[in-house]
Parts: C-alpha cells; structure tokens; sequence
C-alpha cells in the first residue's frame, strides 16, 4: 500500500529544497533556540521571526495552507497544557468571573505564560514543518549524521522510517482479518481481541528484527555502524547559513534595545 | 587458492536453541558454477542450511566454502563469498533508499566511495533497475523488491547465491522474469524452493531435504519423474489421477 510519506512536498524544487540538509537542521535548531529564549513581552521580536519564517516558506513553494493547516493540529495539545495556567498564577488581576459556584480569576501574568507558550510552540513547529517538508528523510538523516549525531541513533530513525510503513501496513491485514470474521460482541470481548492483536503484532515486529539483523550479518554487519559520506557544502550554501543565522540572533537582540522595557 | 568445490558440507547438524533438531547430519558438495535446488516441504531444513552456508547458523559439522572452513575467523571473507537472499525483501531491504540497501554490504567490506557507487550501479544494472538509486524499497512492487534484494548481495561480487523461496509471492510474469534473470548468472547457485516448475527451469541437479535429513540427490529430471518420492515428500498431490466420473 502506498502511504503518504512523513516528508510530504519534499521532491519539490526550490532553493530551499536544494539546501545542504546540515545547514537546514542547524538554522532550525537556532531559529527554535532564538524563539524559546526571546523574552514573551518582546512583541516586534515574535512578528519579525514570523515574518522570516514566512519568507523562507514562501521561498520553498510550499502550500502556505499545508504548513498553517499542519501547525495547528500541534496547538490543542499546548492548549490544553496552556489554558489552565492563566487561572493558577499570582500577578495583576486581569479580570474575575463567576462560573457557578466557583469565582475564577485571571491574571496578567498567567495570561503572558500562556501568551509565551502559544506562540513560541507555534513559530518552532512551523519551522519543523518547513525543514520536514522540504527535506527528504534519508537526506534529514544524513545532514544528521553529519553534524555528528551518533550512527546507531541514525539507524534507528532510519529503521523507523522504513518499517511504520510496513507496520501500518500488517495493522490493516490484520484488521480486516479480524472485521471479516465480524468482529463485535461484548464491549470486554472487544478488548481482548484487540489486546492479542497487539500482542501479535509485537510477536511479527521482534522476529521481524530478528530476520532483518541476520540479513544485516549476512551482508557482512558486525555491529560498526559505517557510510559513505555524500554531502559537500558549497561556499554559497555556507554563506547562506550564516546569514540567515546571523538574522535570527538579530531578531532575538536587536528588539531588546529598540524596545526598552 | 582454488577450490574445484563451491561448497563442501560434511555430517552437519543443528539444533535450535529450544531444542528443535532442524538438520541430522547433513553431507553434500556443490561444484563451482552449479545450479543446485534444495526442495522440501515446509519445515524441513531449507532455509535452516542456507544460513549455515554463510555463518549466520554454525552447527555441528563442517561446511566449507570453496575449501576453506566456516568459522568465526573466517566469518568476514565467507560473507562476502556467500550471497544469501532472504525470502522476504522486507527483511532484505531495510534502508530508507535502495541505493543505501545495495550500498551496505560493499560499505561493510570497507570499498571507497568510488567502488561502492560503481558497484551499486553495476548491481542495479544486472538486475534491470538501473536509475532507481533513489526510490524508497516501500514504494517498490513486489517484483521489484526481489530484483533490488538480489542485488544487494551482487554488489558484494559474491562466488555463489544462496536464495530462499526466490518465487514465493510473486505473479507467473514476475517469476519467469526472475528466473531469467537467474539463469543469466554465473555465480554458483544454491536454489531453497518448492516451486518446482522454477526448479526444473533453472536447476539441473536437485537435493531433497525432509526432517533435517537428505533424502535424494540426484539430477532433477530423475526425480521429477519419481512420483512416489515426490509424493513421500510433501511435493506432490498424494493421488495423481484423472478426476473420477461422479455418480
């Protein structure tokens, strides 16, 4: 069967697509480090790395739907997290409501942590979004590896990448095996059926591993985890990597001083 | 060093770690440039003595390889002597890119990285799938996987290929591709198999295993024709006839 891969829109072309993954993986991790450490109150900071972000996405040719559409799925999980903590914080009473019985107030500085955790979650999965998208997973693995993440930790991701897939897959077997015997009765029966077929599928997954390790052995593996290297950075691509860096340590300073508090 | 045998197994056995005997004494050579089937029910050892032709399994006995001994100093040269195709490519092939899977044995033999691409490419051009360096295995047909699998092992430029269920899955079309495909090999040839129509295409001498033990070596015309052995052996139906009129 064939799935939609994690890095959907990544055989585009663009000159973002293009990038040396190195490059990529580290602008992202410092866009994501300039975001977490820029103080919630430094509003212009928050427009300006949206503003950079959206430029660089523009660049990709990305869906501009896509990327909104996929970085809001990620918020209700920070809602949740967030919203209850504008009522449990000290601070400036912002306003007080009665719901019922119980009088809830929310303050100033509950509201500015929830304002913090909103937008800067919001703004780092974006740019996960555009490196994921635009990003082949075996080149995100190589840029990995070649910023010196450990090899056997690349190996798992690349194993992972690989076998969900055929994992989804056996899932979707198995369940039409088991709707085709017409599944359904009790509520407890239910259970225990899907609880062997989670136990199976943890069964097929480990003599899957093991099959996979003797076709590894076979081929000459002996646990060194080895590659060829392929990337080559260009001067161009350097350049580009630390401008652009050099844009987001701006954006997180420079407001600092043009917007004194 | 040359050895006129491809492979030399002598009074092998092997049992699994449960207890299971899988093979009971074992003896048979293969000369160099065979093609050789290993036919059987399920169950019966197949698969069991293919991974002891390249150390993954290391029973009791010997088993060489173009005469030198397998043992776990030995382990590193018969690997890459030995090319053992799996039955499932799923197991095979187990990169993101069919480039990283062909690449990784010829990388584990410690090639720089202008051989490795040759290699990789020359695999992928003898088995028809050139120019697919780049494909993901989980977006190939199943015919392709096979194809891709067996050059995941040519790209080591191996002396034999042991192959396990080579056409289990696959369409007629599919099969006989394979076989051609096969049959234009000049490596040493060891064929795990039940279908016996892609045995007689391609495999002049057939061995049939059945509980760990062999039970006939002989040329496959000779024991096609034996229907009683065949029949002993889980190989044919049990009664060959002309349908019964119904009352």
């Amino acid at each position: 069967m064939r799935h939609s891969f994690l890095d959907k829109y990544s055989q585009l072309h663009s000159p973002i697509h293009h990038l040396d993954p190195r490059v990529k993986l580290a602008l992202s991790f410092a866009f994501i480090l300039g975001v977490v450490t820029t103080p919630p109150t430094l509003w212009p900071a928050f427009v300006l790395y949206l503003i950079l972000l959206w430029c660089l996405i523009l660049i990709s040719r990305l869906p501009p739907l896509f990327v909104l559409v996929r970085s809001l799925i990620i918020i209700p999980f920070v809602v949740v997290v967030a919203v209850f903590v504008p009522f449990f914080s000290g601070g400036g009473v912002a306003g007080s409501y009665s719901l019922g019985p119980w009088q809830v107030t929310v303050s100033h500085h509950g509201l500015m942590v929830l304002w913090n955790v909103v937008v800067k979650a919001w703004l780092s999965v974006q740019a996960l979004i555009l490196l994921s998208s635009t990003t082949r997973l075996p080149d995100l693995l190589r840029g990995m590896q070649g910023l010196g993440m450990p090899r056997v930790l690349i190996m798992i991701l690349s194993f992972m990448y690989r076998y969900l897939f055929v994992l989804i897959d056996e899932v979707m077997r198995m369940r039409q095996a088991r709707d085709s015997r017409n599944f359904g009765g009790k509520r407890l029966w239910q259970w225990k059926t899907i609880g062997s077929m989670a136990g199976s599928l943890f069964l097929r997954s480990y003599e899957r591993g093991e099959r996979v390790y003797m076709s590894m052995m076979a081929r000459g593996f002996d646990g060194q985890v080895r590659s060829l290297r392929r990337l080559q950075l260009s001067y161009a691509e350097v350049c580009l990597g630390v401008a652009c860096l050099f844009l987001v340590v701006a954006v997180n300073v420079v407001p600092r001083f043009a917007f004194p508090m | 060093m040359f050895a006129q045998r491809a492979i030399e197994i002598e009074n092998l056995h092997f049992s699994y770690p449960d207890g299971r005997q899988a093979l009971e004494g074992i003896s048979l050579s293969v000369g160099r440039g065979e093609t050789v089937a290993l036919i059987g029910p399920n169950g019966a050892g197949k698969s069991t003595l293919l991974l002891h032709l390249n150390g993954i399994l290391q029973g009791r006995g010997t088993v060489r390889i173009l005469g030198t001994v397998v043992e776990d100093k030995s382990l590193r040269w018969v690997r890459s002597q030995v090319g053992l195709v799996f039955q499932d490519p799923e197991d095979q092939l187990f990169s993101p890119t069919v480039f990283d899977d062909v690449a990784f044995g010829p990388i584990n033999m410690g090639y720089c990285e202008d051989e490795v691409r040759r290699r990789v490419s020359q695999a992928l051009e003898w088995v028809g799938m050139a120019g697919s360096e780049e494909r993901s295995p989980h977006h190939l047909s199943l015919g392709e996987k096979k194809r891709i699998a067996i050059a995941t092992v040519l790209s080591m430029s191996p002396e034999i290929l042991a192959i396990d269920e080579p056409s289990s899955n696959l369409d007629p079309q599919g099969k006989w591709d394979l076989v051609e495909l096969l049959r234009g090999r000049p490596e040493t040839k060891v064929i795990a198999s039940h279908d016996l129509e892609l045995v007689q295409a391609l495999c002049p001498r057939s061995i049939i295993i059945d509980g760990g033990r062999l039970v006939a070596d002989d040329a496959t015309l000779n024991i096609m024709s034996n229907i009683p052995l065949l029949q002993a052996h889980g190989l044919a139906p049990r009664r060959i006839s002309v349908p019964a009129a119904r009352a």
